[in-house]
């Protein structure tokens, strides 16, 4: 447990000293608004248009921090001075993924709003808090498999490629469940509570991937 | 003779005969669909065909999980032919799917059928399997990352299927239970010969790419031995296990 804060800690003091990823993050859903505005043509979207519109931005942005989470590790010799600590490799994931974890929630404090303002017709009030608790279910099924994908993406020759193209089909279920979750959410009118199974289906895909992970990931750091 | 090749003309006849008489049944013994007329036949090819890959998967999974636990390269090998294979299966299942959805709904591609959305997901993702192996120089490496990915990619086949179902399942009822609950007795009995005959033809073919490579190996180890080492030149990169 004292292992995974400190490469917690550590990966959160260089994000805060270098600047170098959520910035980019953000950055880049806001730029995604803006190009489905005009890609569109549409000043304000609603229902499951906007739940699409808003997932699928967020999965991209949260994909450039998949293809950055394990850069600094392979690049300054990371990997090889935790396979030397006498540490449980287990650690590294879990930090990684609660590293991963907090970026996506700081990208979407930001991004949330930003696309309120910028495209959703509907306000975003009354159902804020069933778009949180999605939200959160998501970033979970982001932040394991994100983490999976990047340490086997990020030893290959190709890893800015091999990463998302594993990840996008690994993550369609996940997808599937909040897009389709938000979508009577943001409609005029709409629900304020996402509908139990896609909850449910999001919860069951967190824990399985959480479980498989935790499995697999000691055959990633083996050299 | 490498164990691989043992029973191998044995598998293959069996393998044309179950296949000679799956096709007969086909054409002159199961009836007519009521609805779909002549097309519905290429049921006994496509459904087939979709379940022997998709258990192929699985089964690479299977034997990933195996390398992993014991390290012997061997087990990798399997894994491989049988995703391999699996991913040839799966796009001719996505094309009969396809004539299929084509000859009866009128449209090549049809979203509301979370069965054929979901095949569609497991091959895109298995699609990136031979791509990540050949990005991957160093053999010992590629072998192990493959597996931890054909170990993820085999859980997430029923996962994926789960989920798509629950997204569209209660709108749209199921047209061909696999349970051939409402399917007559000579339609069972006809697409049952033919789920053996597709997987018979599976399992043959993965003999025989397995009896290959190992023979291919042995040989090379020979020349070695006799022609000394550097007769031999070495294999290029690869996405193949070797």
């Amino acid at each position: 447990m004292r292992t995974v804060l400190t490469v917690l800690r550590k990966d959160l003091l260089l994000e805060l000293r270098t600047f170098e990823t959520l910035p980019a993050m953000i950055l880049f859903s806001v730029s995604t608004f803006v190009v489905f505005h005009f890609a569109l043509d549409q000043s304000t979207i609603a229902g499951q248009l906007a739940a699409g519109v808003l997932t699928a931005t967020l999965l991209f942005a949260g994909l450039l921090g998949v293809n950055r989470l394990f850069v600094a590790e392979r690049e300054q010799g990371g990997f090889d001075g935790f396979l030397l600590a006498p540490v449980d490799r287990s650690a590294l994931l879990v930090a990684k993924a609660a590293a991963l974890f907090i970026f996506l929630v700081v990208l979407e404090v930001v991004a949330l709003p930003a696309f309120a303002l910028l495209l959703l017709g509907p306000s975003l009030g009354p159902p804020l808090g069933g778009v949180v608790v999605l939200l959160v279910l998501a970033d979970l099924a982001l932040a394991v498999i994100g983490t999976l994908v990047s340490a086997i993406a990020i030893r290959t020759r190709a890893r800015d490629l091999i990463g998302p193209i594993i990840a996008l089909p690994l993550l369609i279920p996940a997808l599937i469940a909040t897009a389709e979750g938000a979508g009577p959410l943001l409609a005029v009118h709409g629900h304020t509570f996402p509908e139990g199974r896609w909850l449910l289906i999001l919860a069951l895909y967190d824990l399985v991937f959480a479980l498989l992970a935790y499995a697999v990931f000691d055959f990633l750091l083996e050299d | 003779m490498s164990s691989y090749s043992r029973g191998l003309r044995g598998l293959t006849i069996a393998t044309v005969a179950t296949i000679a008489a799956a096709l007969a049944l086909v054409f002159f013994y199961a009836p007519l669909d009521a609805d779909q007329g002549f097309i519905q036949k290429i049921f006994y090819v496509h459904v087939p065909l979709a379940i022997v890959s998709l258990c192929g998967f699985v089964l690479g999974g299977l034997f990933a999980v195996g390398h992993l636990r014991t390290g012997d390269r061997r087990w990798d090998m399997r894994s491989y032919v049988a995703i391999h294979m699996s991913l040839i299966f799966t796009v001719g299942g996505l094309i009969t799917g396809s004539i299929w959805a084509k000859a009866s709904w009128g449209h090549w591609w049809e979203w509301s059928d979370p069965t054929l959305v979901s095949y569609l997901i497991v091959f895109l993702l298995y699609a990136t399997y031979q791509p990540l192996r050949f990005s991957i120089e160093d053999p010992e490496r590629q072998a192990r990352y493959a597996s931890v990915f054909a170990v993820v990619a085999g859980a997430f086949v029923p996962m994926n299927f789960i989920a798509v179902r629950l997204s569209q399942g209660f709108v749209h009822p199921r047209v061909l239970t696999l349970t051939g609950g409402r399917l007559p007795g000579s339609m069972q009995l006809t697409f049952g010969i033919s789920l053996l005959g597709i997987a018979l033809l599976f399992a043959t073919l993965w003999k025989y790419e397995l009896a290959a490579k190992s023979t291919r190996m042995q040989l090379r180890r020979l020349r070695r031995a006799v022609l000394g080492e550097d007769a031999v030149r070495p294999l290029g990169r690869s996405a193949a296990p070797s």
